[in-house]
């Protein structure tokens, strides 16, 4: 296998954006990958997207992609794994340019949810169809389960789950690209409209529309496009059930660890040794129980990380310095690539108001469905 | 969701049927075609009981729009005492106190009127059993 370095990133703001269709969207994340690189050619593309088909009614987007960008001829498809296509679709990236197969690849994720379409149910096909959907679960409903049993099982509160919004919104603040760039109080969260007890409107990341993508090529290469490239250390990925209700326990995420364990192995190091990190907080209880599969806080312990300090700016590990998926916003296909992007700009020195002093090592952990899908990738700065 | 597909569920979701592997003895609900745990293709029917524990729940105050209706609705997972683990709607009492430990009888009930056509859609939920009753 041969090392692999990200060494152009492109994405669009995020929010919702009417003027912008899908295919606009892509485009500029695309070109501004290109671009930042000073690329012209590409061998491969992934494109993650959880579903255009029922969003705005599109299937086969790769060639759609590749033609938009006046690439047509170029290998091209689609890649969904629900809210972690985008991470799938950077492993298959990372592991294209690995093989060798391929020496220029663009890994790209966008979603256009603000079109008209039901959120709540085109969200819900990541759920069991048979077995969930159709006794009226939703999926706030799913991760509002999730935290009973967290809160049950540990002595997590109400307050904890509002401490990583406070949290994830602090930083988000400071992000130009993100949909929700204001800070939120406790109080006000905890104030919020409840949307599936125990959460409430300001526990749950937004309907958002936005792209994101990112060029990767051979590690032994990447001066011809940068001085300064990120070196991808390791990738993992696994799966879980597909339904809560199979799990033994539901307030662990096991395919969230099995990714990490299978991607710290691969890249040599432990939680110990990550300095930076964008786990996936679509609902505040998620990062709680991420940030416990990863290794960064002990099983049970998860809630107090946001409060305490250890997880926001200047703390020991600072997670969702983007402000996450909850401020930042969540396209769901483009969430996986966004991430990454946070990460390379990290490493390299890039994140202005942000920055996480002198971090050289990143993580970045993107799941889909209630934790049946999850795909973790860590980053070493390569210059 | 089109509705053809129901007709398949109907052992499992009006009769509760689930299915015990004939290799390593896993209780499976609903049945499926592998066996989760040993991979073996044989199971044998079994009659889950009507009633059960609830695991976790939650409150939903924003539905899909075929439950608009039923909203701030309960729904739970629930364990039988075979072992089977199900989604359900807990009702016929204050959602708020629907909380884990909750033992609940399940009943055969109207979930909900699908789509345009307002196809009537079936199946079970739960409702607490009151102490001594």
């Amino acid at each position: 296998m041969r090392e692999v370095a990200i060494v152009g990133a492109g994405m669009t703001r995020f929010g919702e954006l009417w003027k912008y269709s899908l295919r606009d969207l892509f485009v500029e994340a695309a070109r501004g990958a290109l671009e930042s690189a000073g690329a012209d050619r590409l061998d491969s593309i992934y494109v993650g997207n959880m579903s255009g088909g029922q969003f705005v009614g599109q299937e086969h987007l790769g060639p759609l992609c590749a033609d938009h960008l006046g690439m047509a001829g170029v290998a091209a498809a689609r890649v969904e794994s629900a809210c972690a296509s985008g991470g799938v679709a950077l492993r298959l990236a990372y592991l294209d340019v690995a093989s060798g197969a391929s020496d220029l690849v663009l890994a790209a994720g966008v979603e256009k949810m603000n079109d008209g379409a039901d959120v709540t149910a085109v969200l819900a096909t990541a759920s069991d169809q048979e077995n969930e959907v159709y006794h009226g679960i939703t999926f706030p409903g799913l991760y509002a389960m999730i935290a009973r049993a967290h809160m049950a099982a540990f002595g997590t509160t109400e307050e904890d789950l509002a401490w990583v919004s406070v949290k994830n919104h602090r930083h988000g603040a400071k992000n130009p690209n993100a949909q929700f760039r204001r800070e939120v109080t406790v109080e006000e969260v905890m104030a919020s409209s409840p949307v599936a007890a125990p959460l409430r409107l300001l526990h749950c990341s937004p309907v958002t529309d936005g792209a994101a993508a990112v060029l990767l090529c051979p590690l032994s290469e990447a001066k011809k496009y940068t001085d300064r490239p990120v070196k991808i250390r390791g990738s993992g990925f696994a799966t879980s059930t597909l339904t809560l209700a199979d799990r033994e326990n539901p307030a662990v995420l096991d395919a969230v660890q099995l990714a990490a364990e299978r991607a710290y192995k691969a890249a040599g190091v432990g939680p110990k040794d990550i300095q930076v990190a964008e786990v996936h907080d679509c609902f505040s209880i998620a990062e709680i129980c991420c940030i416990e599969a990863l290794g960064f806080a002990d099983r049970g312990r998860g809630g107090q990380a946001a409060r305490s300090g250890m997880t926001a700016l200047g703390g020991k590990i600072p997670v969702n310095t983007s402000g996450g998926l909850k401020s930042k916003g969540h396209p769901v296909g483009t969430t996986g690539v966004a991430q990454a992007i946070e990460i390379f700009e990290q490493l390299r020195g890039d994140a202005g108001e942000r920055q996480a002093n002198g971090a050289r090592i990143g993580l970045t952990q993107n799941m889909g469905g209630s934790g049946a899908s999850s795909v973790v990738h860590i980053y070493e700065r390569g210059f | 969701m089109p509705s053809p597909r129901y007709t398949r569920e109907i052992p499992g979701r009006y009769r509760l049927e689930a299915g015990r592997c004939s290799g390593c003895g896993k209780l499976v609900y609903p049945v499926r075609r592998v066996c989760p745990k040993c991979r073996g293709r044989e199971f044998e029917t079994t009659q889950l009981s009507r009633r059960a524990k609830v695991v976790t729940s939650t409150v939903i105050h924003v539905p899909p729009s075929d439950f608009q209706m039923q909203s701030p609705y309960a729904v739970a997972i629930v364990e039988t005492p075979e072992g089977a683990r199900m989604m359900a709607q807990v009702v016929d009492c204050d959602p708020n106190q629907v909380l884990p430990g909750m033992e609940v009888a399940l009943e055969f009930r109207l979930l909900k009127r699908e789509g345009r056509a307002g196809i009537l859609c079936y199946g079970h939920k739960g409702v607490p059993i009151t102490p001594g009753g």
